[in-house]
């Protein structure tokens, strides 16, 4: 499913992503306040998708076939903010004004301030259930947009999450991938601890998606599970169109779809990662879940990016 | 006077919904598996490639209604008032209120006219939630009639908005047809020795309880208060200058409906002397649902009562 990208340059997707981590680290030590952890851990994916796998165009921001990310842990704004501005949705200079009266990056992604964002988040738990609105939307327009949304582990508590995805496999969502950015920590600890969420995997499985595990950090395998195919519903209406009689209102089931033929089910992306990534004294060290590094911590942080640069 | 029994305002809204699917491609449904009950099963029938039934699942159904909105749809988004406002509510906040997304709520068995089901399924909170979203609009009609007139205004209307139907049957208080503007009250009586505002069922109630006074001499104003977000606080400032007394009746706990808007509206603009019917800090019971309302004292001697004390206290 790789072959609408032959040549994938991953060396140029990783200096991305360090580019993220030190656009992260600089903008949040700037504001004072925000969490590194989770925006850490969540850069080679993003990278991945903004640099590689998403089709978009700064230049219009409300393009109606323009895939869509959502991120649903909106703490980890940072990041989204460093990709849009990396893509040059607006100028880098404004990274700094992050959190500051009257700029459009909010604390957390805010739709109305930042039209580029494609939600506003912040309550954790949200983000996936717009993200089957847009692909729903997308199905019953005929649009081949896919929809990707980044949940955090911690996040996955909320029963709002398994509402949302029990639908998206109702609705046979098969333009929609859910990325959760299992870095193993939420707020307050370790994910075992607050709320063991036991075998993660099975469990988006078990709700009809086709989930796959990954190391969220090797760029060639985020590559590879980003690459879902554009959906020709065309095709997959004709399939599913005996078998939805049964079902009330619009509903293809995805079970009901994949039995008349394809795929239906949407991709769940269960990326292991590290919180912190990056930075060693960052790396699984909670205490950064929700705190700027000092002045002294942001010149270490950005050497020790450097220097991983030249390593690699 | 007697008013006949129409429909109850969820039949007219499923009826409004439908025709408007036919005049709009854009609208589409979600549903919490309650179809049947708040009447969205006429858009479904009709529609069934634009209606979602999204199961038990509010909190997911409004997140839903966002994306979709987002991708230029306009989603109308139903369930009973009380799971629709309450599970809802953040989802309300942050995925649609505060993107500014033009999603449209509408809450059915609102109040506790629903009656046998109980305090679970009586919503007396909702008005109070949705009123307090920034950028909702929110409306409460009265009958049948004002239901079709609201339900196109909503479409029409460009941001989120919460509407507010009934179960039982409704009185019909505009038998020929209802001009209802968002933003504007409608007066159904004049009246210059007092004013008795009032949404929903209520409507009916307020002109009976001006037909009681007009026997004692006194002259009721009636103002129907639909729209109670935007609030049409000239007619209230017009009615406290030339009536000197407001009263306002509602299906809902005083606390955060539509006499706590007209209050602070009347209280900025004019203050006279005010009184309020509705659920004081209680919720009701199992019961029919004219058993409730006079229990609850939801009725037109309460809202009669409360006029003579208003005016005692403006002479
Ligand atoms: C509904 C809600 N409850 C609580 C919070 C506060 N909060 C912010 S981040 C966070 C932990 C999130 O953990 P996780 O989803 O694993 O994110 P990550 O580890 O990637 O930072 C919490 C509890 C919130 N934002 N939303
Ligand atoms: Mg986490």
């Amino acid at each position: 499913m790789t072959t609408t990208h032959p040549a994938v340059d991953l060396d140029r997707l990783r200096d991305r992503a360090r580019e993220l981590r030190r656009a992260v680290l600089e903008m949040i030590a700037a504001a004072g306040s925000g969490h590194p952890g989770g925006s850490l851990s969540a850069a080679d994916i993003v990278a991945a998708l903004f640099f590689h796998e998403l089709r978009h165009d700064p230049h219009r921001p409300d393009w109606p076939d323009r895939d869509r990310f959502i991120l649903s842990k909106g703490h980890a704004a940072p990041v989204l903010y460093a990709a849009l501005a990396a893509c040059g949705y607006f100028d880098a200079g404004l990274l700094r004004t992050l959190r500051r009266l009257g700029s459009p990056l909010q604390g957390h992604p805010s739709v109305r301030d930042l039209p580029p964002v494609e939600a506003s988040t912040g309550s954790l738990g949200q983000g996936l259930s717009v993200g089957v609105g847009e692909a729903l939307a997308g199905r019953l327009d005929g649009r081949d947009y896919r929809v990707f949304v980044m949940l955090g582990d911690g996040e996955c508590d909320e029963g709002q999450v398994w509402e949302a995805a029990m639908s998206a496999a109702h609705y046979g969502l098969i333009n929609l991938v859910a990325i959760v950015d299992a870095n193993g920590f939420q707020l307050d600890g370790p994910t075992d601890e607050i709320m063991d969420l036991g075998r993660l995997e099975e469990k988006w499985t078990a709700f009809g998606w086709d989930a796959v595990t990954i190391d969220g950090h090797d760029m060639a395998q985020v590559v590879r599970a980003l690459a879902v195919p554009r959906p020709d519903w065309g095709a997959s209406r004709a399939a599913g169109g005996a078998a939805r009689g049964a079902v009330a209102g619009g509903a293809m089931s995805g079970a009901a779809a994949e039995a008349a033929g394809g795929a239906a089910r949407p991709r769940a992306i269960i990326a292991r990662t590290v919180k912190g990534k990056g930075v060693s004294f960052m790396e699984g060290n909670n205490e950064f879940h929700g705190r700027a590094p000092t002045a002294e911590e942001l010149q270490r942080a950005l050497a020790e990016l450097a220097a991983g640069g030249a390593a690699r | 006077m007697t008013r006949p029994l129409g429909l109850a305002t969820r039949e007219a809204y499923g009826l409004a919904l439908a025709e408007l699917g036919r005049e709009r491609p854009e609208i589409v449904v979600l549903d919490g598996d309650l179809s049947k009950s708040t009447m969205t099963k006429y858009f479904a029938k009709e529609f069934p490639d634009r209606f979602f039934n999204m199961g038990i699942a509010e909190a997911n159904m409004v997140g839903v209604a966002a994306g979709l909105a987002r991708c230029g749809k306009v989603p109308f988004v139903s369930s009973f008032a009380a799971f629709l406002m309450c599970k809802g509510f953040d989802q309300m906040r942050v995925s649609v209120a505060y993107a500014g997304l033009n999603v449209k709520f509408v809450g059915s068995h609102g109040g506790i006219s629903i009656g046998e089901d109980g305090v679970s399924q009586q919503s007396v909170e909702d008005v109070a939630l949705a009123r307090a979203l920034p950028g909702f609009a929110v409306f409460v009609p009265a009958d049948e009639h004002a239901t079709r007139a609201v339900v196109r205004a909503a479409a029409d209307h460009p941001g989120p908005c919460y509407v507010r139907v009934g179960r039982p049957k409704a009185p019909v208080v505009y038998p020929d047809g209802c001009d209802f503007r968002v933003g504007r009250a409608i007066q159904l009586r004049d009246g210059g020795d007092v004013t008795l505002v009032a949404n929903g069922l209520m409507v009916a109630a307020a002109l009976d309880a001006a037909e009681a006074l007009a026997r004692e001499g006194v002259e009721a104003r009636v103002l129907d208060m639909a729209s109670v977000k935007p609030l049409d606080e000239d007619a209230l400032e017009a009615a406290a200058r030339e009536t000197g007394g407001i009263v306002v009746a509602e299906e809902h706990l005083l606390a955060g409906g539509l006499g706590s808007a007209v209050a602070m509206s009347v209280a900025r603009r004019r203050p006279v002397p005010m009184g309020f019917v509705g659920l004081d800090d209680t919720y009701a019971e199992s019961g029919r649902p004219e058993e409730l309302m006079a229990k609850y004292g939801l009725t037109a001697e309460r809202i009669a009562e409360e006029a003579r004390r208003v005016l005692a206290l403006a002479r």
